[in-house]
């Protein structure tokens, strides 16, 4: 017999019965504005928010904080890098990324996770491997909870997907918090009316 | 045979550090608490969870195979492993067949468990474990001693010491930003370098074949989304039914865990990424044996949060290692002996069955209940220690017999108040040990509700 097999024989012999699937609420909040609640929540996970109403506020930024010199690599419209993701065929040569801009397809108030899919990032590395994230997001973009974000995914068609709340951080010092652990050492979220 | 006793006594040698463990710890459980209350409805999705993976166990075979179905579908190829050394060789066999030479590995407890490491390391690989903790534990020699923050028993300085050993870092060393900052452009190298990557597994999803993997430092990530082999190790019972769950168990995971609103990444694998490959690989070790014993299985529940450690008086207070087994911990304590209920028989006897495991648990585990359980089992089995056995059979006794049990009372109190203290705190009274008994009352409670009624 078959590992596989003898599990499976084993599960049927040793499994209890019945328990049937709960219905997940909504649960949805007290009216507050998903805006001010993602704001709180990003900070608590070390983020930064930008509101905004032009894109040229993201020029800016960037213009104030990076030189020509960095290595940036944009994925929205509007925003020109310096590394074109057309020509790259293998995700390590992304490593010397300073900073990458994404589309954040929705986020969610209540922890500031922002949904990012393979299709809108080219390569599955990419919003790790960046010195620097930058993330925009619509603010009709926002959904108050864990349960409305799952309604809302679709994961059909999609080989990865991530939740980004903040940026990669550790405690494993005596539990001192370092924010730049492996992935990227900063997260700014433009939010864009 | 593990004796938790014992193992406590190298940890509570060293009082201060024994202070700032327990308080380091309970910290974290006031933190959970803090975000727990932020959530009104909490309790309700405690509820939910425990409930949803009250149907995974009793539909486990089915929703493996679901999960197979449609991990296939995706492209992954799919192993199952009855147990750790099947595991190990799975994963062996992985690294041979595709030459790697340079591989990285996330956090899995359940790798731990089967001691992957070691039989990597007897085939010759060097295993680079890639979160910031373990590579800490890995370089010090050492098993985790806490599921959530491995290294949450090693010192900065001590730290500091392995990292210039290691990795070059200046001596004496222990700024925590600058150690994280050399480990940081360490093991960059290492991620670029890997061949092959091996993460654990959060939550494995029936519906859609996916699997969900949870950090703080994007080291999973960093590892799976570079290397061109990514291998998944998972117990079998992460599974859940459907990707609308993750909503319920998410939104508990990190808040119970370190009272973060969730982990800053949150990764879900469907497909392999392009020109790579992905395995999975299930493991039951022992956990469908578990399944059949009616008084555990809900232990099976577990995901994994550590809130059951954090808040354990006996754990902060001993620390992982005195548990000798990988999973400390009130859940240790209720998985272990399940694995080997005479060599774990004093586990379920290193806790006050205070419940406030019980009460943090995310999935509603009855923690103290099962510890209670077990004990009662390891007893009649006849796997308690010697003196336990003793005292128990001497207390049987004067249990058995009214009169002996009230001239005994009279006669201990009366000592107690009379006797020298050498007499009573000396190394044949192990509640002494660091602790006061309280005053010996003059009379017995008999005595004074007899007294009182009367009156
Ligand atoms: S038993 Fe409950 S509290 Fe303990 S680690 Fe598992 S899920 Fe968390």
């Amino acid at each position: 017999m078959s590992s596989r097999e003898e599990i499976l024989e084993k599960i049927k012999k040793n499994k209890p019965v019945g328990a049937i699937l709960p219905v997940i609420p909504d649960f949805p909040g007290d009216g507050e504005e998903l805006e001010k609640i993602f704001e709180k929540s990003l900070i608590k996970n070390s983020g930064n928010l930008i509101s905004t109403n032009s894109i040229n506020d993201i020029h800016e930024y960037i213009n104030k904080n990076y030189s020509p010199a960095q290595k940036i690599c944009s994925l929205i419209k509007g925003i020109e890098g310096n590394v074109d993701i057309e020509k790259i065929a293998d995700p390590h040569e992304l490593k010397d990324l300073d900073l990458v801009i994404l589309k954040g397809e929705f986020g969610v108030a209540e922890n500031a996770a922002i949904w990012l899919s393979e299709n809108t990032m080219g390569f599955r590395v990419l919003p790790f491997i960046t010195q620097h994230l930058i993330m925009v997001l619509s603010k009709k973009d926002l959904v108050e909870n864990m349960h409305l974000a799952y309604k809302k995914i679709n994961l059909k068609n999609v080989g990865f997907g991530v939740f980004i709340a903040g940026p990669s951080k550790t405690a494993d010092i005596e539990q001192n918090l370092v924010i730049g652990a492996h992935g990227s050492r900063s997260l700014t979220v433009f939010l864009m009316n | 045979m593990v004796s938790h006793a014992k193992n406590a006594e190298k940890f509570t040698k060293d009082l201060e550090k024994v202070d700032w463990h327990d308080a380091t710890l309970w910290g974290a459980r006031s933190k959970r608490d803090l975000a727990a209350k932020s959530i009104p409805e909490w309790e309700s999705l405690r509820t939910l969870a425990s409930q949803i993976k009250e149907n995974v166990l009793a539909n486990l075979d089915e929703y493996l195979l679901e999960f197979e179905k449609n991990a296939l579908l995706n492209g992954a190829e799919v192993f199952w492993a009855k147990d750790g050394e099947e595991h190990n060789k799975i994963v062996g066999d992985l690294l041979v067949k595709h030459n790697i030479n340079n591989l990285v590995k996330s956090k899995s407890i359940l790798t731990e468990e089967c001691h992957l490491n070691q039989y990597l390391e007897d085939l010759g690989y060097d295993v680079v474990d890639t979160d910031l903790g373990e590579r800490i534990i890995q370089f010090a020699k050492q098993p985790p001693s806490h599921i959530v923050t491995p290294a949450i028993h090693v010192k900065k300085e001590e730290i500091g010491e392995l990292f210039h050993q290691y990795i070059g870092t200046e001596k004496g060393a222990t700024d925590p930003q600058y150690l994280t900052e050399a480990a940081r452009g360490h093991l960059r190298e290492k991620f670029l370098n890997a061949e092959a990557a091996i993460t654990g597994v959060n939550f494995a999803i029936a519906e859609n074949g996916g699997f969900v993997v949870c950090t703080n430092e994007g080291n999973a990530d960093m590892g799976a989304n570079l290397a061109p082999i990514q291998i998944a190790c998972m117990g079998i019972e992460k599974l859940i039914p459907k990707a609308e769950h993750l909503g319920v168990f998410l939104r508990l995971l990190a808040r119970s865990a370190t009272g973060q609103s969730i982990t800053n990444y949150t990764s879900h694998f469907f497909t392999p990424k392009k020109n790579g490959k992905l395995y999975i690989v299930m493991v039951d070790n022992g956990r469908t044996e578990q399944l059949g014993r009616e008084d555990f299985r809900n232990s099976l529940k577990c995901i994994r949060c550590g809130a059951c450690m954090n808040t354990c008086p006996v754990y902060r207070k001993s620390g992982g290692y005195s548990y000798g087994y990988t999973i400390p911990g009130p859940i240790g304590s209720v998985l272990a002996p399940g694995r080997d209920d005479h060599e774990y028989a004093s586990l379920p006897f290193a806790s006050s069955l205070c419940g406030s495991c019980t009460n943090v648990c995310p999935v509603k585990i009855d923690l103290h209940d099962q510890l209670y359980k077990w004990r009662q089992q390891i007893v009649k089995n006849g796997n308690v220690d010697q003196s336990k056995k003793w005292s128990m059979q001497m207390a049987t006794y004067i249990f058995e017999h009214p009169k002996l049990f009230r001239f005994m009372g009279k006669t201990a109190r009366l000592f107690m108040r009379l006797s020298p203290r050498f007499l009573i705190y000396n190394s044949l009274n192990k509640w002494g040990k660091s602790r006061e008994l309280p005053d010996s009352p003059k009379q017995s409670f008999r005595d004074w509700y007899i007294n009182h009624k009367i009156r």
